[in-house]
């Protein structure tokens, strides 16, 4: 998929998507005795940018903001604040942060999304064929006949053959490595140009997982599909994304090419996530993680850098100063932090 | 590690009763732990190691039943035991943490009172304050003493599954049956708790039997490893032999396709096909329809056991030239 990335964004230098500081807050314990309502910062400052054809990894713990920025690109969720600029080339540059209907609607065609629980994210009395169909139903896209050669053409694509047998079979009937092929083929059909892939292998065998990875990686390559593809696992990250992006309570901490990331971690956070994934190999002895304490409050956050309480280096300096801004530290490594 | 071991199963043999017909989730399992070790067995759902882990422990569902087997431990078989005398194995002798240990704490009492409560159900376990033994146990686990007093509300995930291990560890037991403690947490913080879980091990010499359907947790916490595939174990042996130089293909595919963070990126191989439903199992090797070596006879007849060492594998076509016969 890298070589994919490179040659996509040689054709064109514009990226797809240009992620410019946005912010989710929700309200927390709002109660009608205290003027000032206590906000979540779930998303807070985040930039970046995806390439054409490029996949992009979204990674960090269970409440770093990273479900919630995959759903603002979407619009799932309305951002508190920000752009989201997207451009696909054929049309005018829009900014779809705040996108109303008719015209939210049109950008929904391009942007899809696929769910972790590939049993939850399906009408369970739905049939297969209306499944993946809806999309095109939504967008008033063909007529019955051609909605099933379709329908009938994505599920051979996604490796559910004989595409026939499944037409009209419910979810139920499928284990969840086929339910996933349904949702990716559901997702696809409106030919995105980009998908949120919101864990969609955490919940399956690993003798299934890599097959459904292979298929992604296949698709986004085949259709030239961009990806944010959110995970809190960095060696499924490393097999499906060009570059990764490192989150720590809704800030990115730090973010470049994949190996490099992997290679070569600046960022204290990003260093303990990397010594704390075990090694499948028992001769293998891991140097303890340095950090300290659990995940810091998110509720009205102080303004200096998140990492702070946890931080092995942290010194008096970055308790005084805000929240250090992203500044490059290797080629394309862009990294948060004063001490890196 | 002298004489007999402290856990012996054979021949372990699990069924359910479904309204598609019996399901065998267990199918004549036998294994050893020894005093100390820890055997980590891996498989994925549905395999049915979580039915072994609870047949251990005589806490299957009523829809189950042992068909046969036995299930010694230091010679006594708890298969054969009487639900009073079977409750006074469980937390004394062996002891376990589950998955949904995150849900296995009542919400309405504070934390520390419900260690109190289980050491009080084992007044012989431990003649000491339980107050102080509860002090003690947070020690152990690297808990605050000062969230005690708290409600379980008031723990992280993290903390939560802490405090299951120290009410685990409470009455000192010979075995703990941990069945994907970890699976729910962060990795930071599943590191921390693998860490700990290590070193009280080595501490009071206990056993474990650690249940998870992560190839890369197994191979940090196991000395022998066990590998499930439709309710039989496939293949064992010492870790370091197991996962350097698997017989199974089974083994082999499910190693070479998981990733890692580490080392070289290697492609990671594709398993065609899913895991087996029970209800319908393939004949022969339950595997053959989804090994790449299967011939012939791997559809008719059940495989026979392959050994190297103390590794073994049940395979009709070991791949390669690893098997000595």
């Amino acid at each position: 998929m890298a070589e994919t990335a490179q040659r996509a964004s040689a054709e064109d230098a514009r990226p797809l998507l240009t992620v410019e500081r946005l912010r989710k807050h929700f309200p927390a314990g709002k109660t009608r005795f205290r003027r000032h309502t206590p906000l979540v910062h779930a998303v807070d400052d985040v930039s970046f940018t995806l390439a054409r054809g490029e996949s992009l990894g979204l990674v960090g713990e269970s409440g770093c903001g990273k479900t919630t920025t995959g759903k603002m690109l979407v619009r799932l969720i309305e951002p508190t604040a920000g752009r989201v600029v997207f451009d696909d080339g054929a049309g005018q540059p829009t900014d779809i942060a705040t996108l109303r209907g008719k015209h939210l609607k049109e950008f929904r065609r391009h942007a899809q999304i696929i769910f972790q629980d590939p049993y939850e994210s399906m009408n369970p009395r739905r049939t297969i064929f209306d499944t993946i169909a809806e999309p095109l139903q939504v967008q008033k896209i063909g007529a019955l006949p051609e909605r099933l050669d379709r329908v009938t053409e994505m599920l051979a694509l996604v490796g559910l053959t004989p595409p026939r047998t499944f037409l009209f079979r419910y979810p139920h009937e499928l284990s969840g490595g086929q339910r996933q092929r349904v949702a990716i083929a559901r997702a696809l059909i409106v030919e995105p140009a980009f998908v949120v892939a919101d864990e969609p292998t955490s919940m399956l065998d690993v003798s299934v997982r890599t097959g459904i990875m292979r298929l992604m990686s296949d698709l986004a390559a085949g259709l030239g599909i961009s990806y944010l593809y959110i995970t809190h696992d960095l060696a499924v990250a490393r097999y499906m994304c060009d570059r990764i992006a490192v989150m720590y309570l809704g800030k990115i901490v730090e973010i470049g090419a994949t190996e490099e990331i992997l290679r070569s971690p600046q960022h204290p956070y990003t260093q303990a996530l990397l010594s704390a994934v075990p090694v499948p190999d028992p001769t293998v002895e891991r140097p303890p993680v340095t950090i300290k304490g659990g995940v810091a409050r998110q509720v009205d956050p102080p303004a200096r850098c998140r990492f702070f309480d946890r931080c092995p280096l942290a010194d008096d300096s970055c308790e005084t100063n805000d929240h250090p801004p992203l500044e490059h530290k290797g080629q394309e490594q862009l990294v948060a932090c004063y001490k890196a | 590690m002298s004489g007999a071991p402290l856990l012996a199963v054979t021949d372990l043999t699990v069924d359910y009763h479904t309204r598609a017909g019996e399901v065998r989730a267990v199918d004549g399992v036998s294994f050893t732990v020894e005093t100390g070790q820890a055997l980590g067995l891996v498989g994925e759902s549905g395999c049915g190691k979580s039915s072994l882990a609870l047949a251990l422990l005589r806490l299957l569902p009523e829809s189950a039943q042992i068909r046969q087997g036995q299930v010694l431990l230091e010679g006594v078989d708890l298969l054969a035991l009487s639900a009073n005398d079977m409750r006074a194995y469980r937390w004394n002798r062996i002891a376990m943490v589950f998955q949904s240990a995150m849900n296995a704490l009542d919400p309405v009492y504070r934390v520390g009172d419900q260690i109190i409560e289980a050491l009080e159900q084992h007044p012989s376990a431990v003649s000491q304050d339980p107050a102080e033994r509860v002090r003690e146990l947070y020690d152990l686990v690297n808990l605050n003493h000062n969230s005690i007093d708290r409600y379980p509300h008031e723990y992280s995930g993290g903390m939560k599954q802490r405090a299951i291990i120290a009410m685990a560890l409470a009455c000192r037991p010979d075995l703990i049956i941990a069945d994907e403690p970890t699976t729910a947490l962060d990795v930071i913080v599943q590191d921390r708790i693998l860490r700990e879980l290590g070193n009280i091990r080595r501490e009071l010499n206990m056993s474990m039997l650690y249940v998870s359907h992560d190839m890369a947790v197994i191979a940090e916490v196991s000395d022998v490893v066990a590998v499930m595939y439709a309710g039989k174990i496939v293949e064992y042996g010492d870790a370091a032999a197991v996962f350097k130089r698997p017989i199974h293909p089974y083994t082999r595919a499910l190693m070479s396709s998981f990733p890692s963070v580490t080392g070289e990126k290697h492609d990671l191989a594709t398993l065609s096909g899913e895991p087996p439903n029970p209800l319908d199992l393939p004949s022969g090797c339950h595997f053959h329809p989804r090994c790449p070596f299967a011939t012939d006879v791997c559809k008719e007849q059940a495989p026979p056991t392959v050994r190297r060492g103390t590794q073994w594998a049940d395979c009709w076509n070991p791949p390669g030239d690893e098997a000595d016969g």
